[in-house]
């Protein structure tokens, strides 16, 4: 197991190595020239433009300027343009945002997805399975952003209940629950939506499976309790496979970070990241991009991992 | 039910295929194909004749009647600029099923194409295809997608290529691990044995019993471009105004979404019906073409 994970540890390199390659590619093609975004246009004299390209680096050949910028990367040396800090305290900062509300979808999106899979699974092509069908579908064809407009409008504008956006009261500071929560409902539903949608079709398939084999027509010979048949026997190996299904869905829920956070003024990590896009602070867009796609590569291994820990049949060599 | 004993030879697919007639009665007996397709059709028909169904021009602004609600003037209401929902809603029909549709193509082919020679040919240059793969599948694509159309401008082109491009790993893996299967298979062995060259296996004998994969992909694919377009829409990406897409017309209504909800919910609830039409239609496409998935009473 060690080795497996040390293997794919290292498989990981050149991946990362892409990843970077070609998000530092498509930024420096780009046509436009941050230095001249950078120069205060009151003091915009050619010696000082001159100086700021040296600085920044933009005169040196690109694999050089693609070096520097990944060292400065990894010493935490990078700056954003922008506001002259380092782009990691700038991500850092953001971060607990974006994990709170990814953690929540995760965990929403699990349970509402696996409870309609269940119910459909239970009853094949009744009411209920097509009502669940329904409502799966809908979870993954509903643009995020429109559904985000729809609640606000009927949540926080229409019938007062929660509140339009932001994380916390104005003027509150800090990590309180209780004031955070009804902040965090509509991102929570909104980012969850995709996620219930993909694991509801994916228990259901598996359910519907599990329960046609032979250990569980045994489970039933012996007596069990439909309840405890369906529980013990079937759901949990049918649950299983969702650990693999999340580690897919992660890019997903970043990209959905972006948008929930946008619509509902959260200062999180993706809205950073499009914030920068449009003001072409690159290093920071560099940045998210690399640590986002870092994260869903590690989702994935650890998908795999803690799917081998949980499946005893499953053996890494 | 004759084609299921000969599915045994992993031929099937492609010998269902050429037998339409039945192929055809069994797409209109499934339900989901049945209802799906016309709701598809029906937009693409709307879309296709616009200029002579729409009872407006979708683009032309009569301020006095801003923010009139649905009614018998105007069915669909007008937005803040006085213009028909309704037109601009069947021009958009248009506009976001052609994004569709064509970025749809162009990620399907990429995504077949790497898919079957990585599949087919395997060693080094499936390993390295796959890594590519990886590569973009790991990727926040969306990311990407805005950083490029906000850095090059979003023009229609641009955008149709871009989604299309992010598209095709997706496919190329659902297609490679078909064409792994396939490759044992006899037919392909037997025809290799006859000294076929790897291109005419590939396009000949490979290619036609993927079909079925890239088909239902492909019907899926369109419902989640359309998707994407409206994303980028509501930062101001997608296809740019006052050429009308449901994504932008969504946008366009959130800033008065408290005086006139109209605007912006009726395009969004067009774009849901899309989506759930070509994942009706996908879904049951699949039903029909895979022959493990038929029910014995179909």
């Amino acid at each position: 197991m060690r080795r497996y994970i040390a293997r794919r540890l290292i498989q990981l390199i050149p991946l990362i190595i892409g990843i970077s390659i070609l998000s530092f590619a498509i930024i420096h093609f780009a046509p436009g020239d941050p230095a001249r975004l950078l120069v205060d246009p009151e003091q915009a004299t050619p010696e000082r433009y001159r100086e700021l390209r040296v600085e920044l680096g933009l005169d040196d050949p690109l694999p050089v300027q693609y070096v520097k910028t990944m060292t400065a990367l990894a010493r935490g040396e990078l700056y954003s343009y922008r506001s002259r800090q380092p782009v990691i305290n700038l991500v850092l900062e953001r971060m607990p945002t974006t994990l709170t509300l990814g953690l929540l979808a995760i965990v929403v999106g699990v349970l509402a997805g696996a409870a309609i899979g269940i119910l459909q699974a239970l009853r094949p092509n009744g009411p209920l399975d097509y009502l669940g069908t329904l409502v799966a579908l809908f979870g993954f064809t509903v643009p995020s952003f429109w559904l985000g407009l729809m609640l606000i409008m009927l949540f926080a504008v229409r019938l007062h209940w929660l509140p339009v956006s932001g994380i916390r009261p104005p003027l509150a500071t800090g990590w309180n629950p209780m004031e955070m929560a009804p902040y965090l409902v509509m991102p929570t539903i909104v980012l969850s939506t995709g996620l219930m949608g993909t694991i509801a079709r994916y228990v259901r398939s598996s359910m519907l499976e599990s329960l046609s084999q032979d250990y569980v027509r045994t489970a039933h010979a012996k007596g069990l309790q439909r309840r405890t048949v369906v529980v013990r026997h079937a759901l949990r190996n049918s649950l299983l496979p969702v650990i693999t299904l999340l580690g897919f869905t992660l890019p997903f829920l970043i990209s959905g970070a972006a948008i929930v956070e946008s619509i509902f003024s959260l200062p999180g990590v993706g809205r950073l990241a499009v914030d920068s896009v449009f003001i072409r602070d690159y290093p920071v867009v560099i940045t998210v991009t690399l640590f986002s796609a870092i994260a869903s590569v590690l989702g994935n291994l650890l998908a795999d991992v803690l799917y081998g820990a949980a499946d005893p049949r499953i053996q890494y060599s | 039910m004759t084609v299921v004993g000969r599915s045994v030879t992993g031929a099937a697919p492609a010998t269902v295929l050429r037998k339409r007639p039945e192929l055809w009665r069994r797409l209109i007996a499934n339900h989901r194909v049945a209802v799906g397709a016309s709701v598809v059709l029906l937009f693409a028909v709307a879309g296709l004749l616009a200029p002579l169904v729409s009872p407006a021009d979708p683009e032309a602004q009569i301020l006095r009647d801003r923010l009139q609600a649905p009614g018998a003037a105007h069915w669909l209401g007008t937005d803040g600029l006085g213009r028909d929902m309704l037109s601009r809603a069947i021009y958009g029909a248009r506009v976001s099923l052609s994004v569709g549709l064509v970025a749809m193509v162009i990620s399907v082919t990429i995504g077949s194409a790497i898919g079957v020679i990585a599949g087919y040919v395997g060693g080094r240059t499936d390993n390295f295809l796959m890594r590519v793969v990886d590569v973009f599948i790991s990727i926040p694509i969306f990311f990407l997608l805005i950083a490029v159309l906000s850095i090059y401008g979003s023009s229609l082109q641009l955008l149709i290529v871009f989604l299309g491009l992010s598209a095709w790993p997706g496919t190329a893996r659902l297609v490679r691990s078909v064409v792994l299967s396939l490759r044992t298979t006899e037919f392909v062995q037997a025809a290799h044995a006859v000294g076929a060259r790897s291109g005419r296996i590939m396009v000949r004998h490979i290619l036609p019993n993927v079909a079925p994969v890239i088909i239902v992909s492909a019907t899926l694919r369109v419902g989640a471009v359309i998707l994407q377009e409206s994303a980028l829409s509501y930062f101001g990406l997608g296809v740019q105004p006052p050429t009308p897409t449901w994504g932008n017309m969504v946008a366009d209504g959130r800033i008065i979404l408290d005086v006139a909800w109209w605007v912006s919910t009726i395009p969004g609830v067009l774009i849901v019906v899309t989506g759930l039409a070509f994942n009706f239609a996908g879904d049951g496409l699949r039903d029909v073409l895979d022959p493990r998935r038929r029910g014995p009473n179909e």
